[in-house]
């Protein structure tokens, strides 16, 4: 199954060389723990995203695992070093190997 | 107080409350009651960085001192580090102490990061510990250890 929610990131538009900026992420998931019960008493399976990566212009730079601790609705944030203009890109990765991506431009002056 | 720590785990506990009543909901929680306990985490974090030493200090753990809903718990963390090639925060893990399973995230930076620095939500099943873990890029471990009281419902932790 495909994560079907659209991810939120916001990103400053523009930076300055050498400016660490802040981050933040926001994808809609239940994040379902693998130790819930349903009201007939079975076990209601784990799915989880358990990977989140930032790229910017290709190259990984932060990267969370996640575990069931994590709470649904995952929240990120994180910081990066802006040297040069170019694109990021934001993947998110569940247990079932689905994939969700997002991406925002940055204009180093 | 069984019926409390389990509700922080499931959500649709007031739908399950009115299907199955409390009683029968308390027998069929029981059984999985399989919170982790303070020594095992700690015995664990050792093995898995293989029982190196754990210096002091360098993190910053930023957590409530209390958490009224045990469901989204703020964290937030900063490693002290230049974030150079040369030296720089390889990774930070965090553990949980009494939650079921006490791995709560690892996180994995570079010297593009600029900061050793994140913020994520997490779950906590009860009042606990919450431990983070840092590796720096030369191989040293840093620890640092935080208790988070958990409220559920107003009915006192």
């Amino acid at each position: 199954m495909a994560i079907k929610s659209q991810p939120r990131v916001r990103v400053p538009a523009q930076a300055k060389a050498g400016e660490i900026i802040e981050i933040k992420t926001l994808i809609s998931h239940e994040m379902e723990s693998g130790q819930r019960k349903d009201a007939a008493g079975k076990t209601v399976p784990r799915d989880i995203i358990n990977t989140f990566q930032a790229a910017f212009n290709g190259k990984p730079f932060f990267t969370a695992e996640w575990f069931p601790s994590i709470s649904a609705n995952p929240y990120q944030s994180f910081f990066f070093r802006a040297k040069e203009s170019g694109e990021f890109t934001f993947t998110w990765k569940d247990d079932a190997g689905a994939e969700q991506k997002a991406s925002a431009k940055l204009t180093v002056a | 107080m069984p019926l409390h720590l389990d509700a922080t785990l499931v959500p649709t506990r007031r739908r399950a409350l009115k299907l199955a009543g409390l009683a029968t909901l308390a027998a069929v929680l029981a059984p999985r009651m399989a919170l982790a306990t303070e020594a095992q985490v700690a015995d664990e974090i050792k093995k898995l960085f293989s029982g190196k030493a754990m210096g002091e200090g360098k993190i910053k753990l930023d957590l409530p001192e209390i958490a009224e809903n045990g469901l989204v718990v703020p964290i937030n963390l900063d490693v002290e580090s230049p974030m150079t090639e040369a030296d720089f925060v390889k990774s930070v893990h965090v553990f949980a102490d009494g939650n079921p399973l006490p791995q709560v995230l690892t996180y994995r930076f570079t010297p593009e990061s600029g900061k050793a620095s994140a913020s994520a939500r997490m779950r906590l099943a009860q009042t606990q510990n919450v431990i983070a873990v840092a590796e720096m890029s030369n191989g040293q471990l840093y620890s640092a250890k935080a208790q988070v009281k958990v409220t559920i419902g107003g009915c006192g932790g």
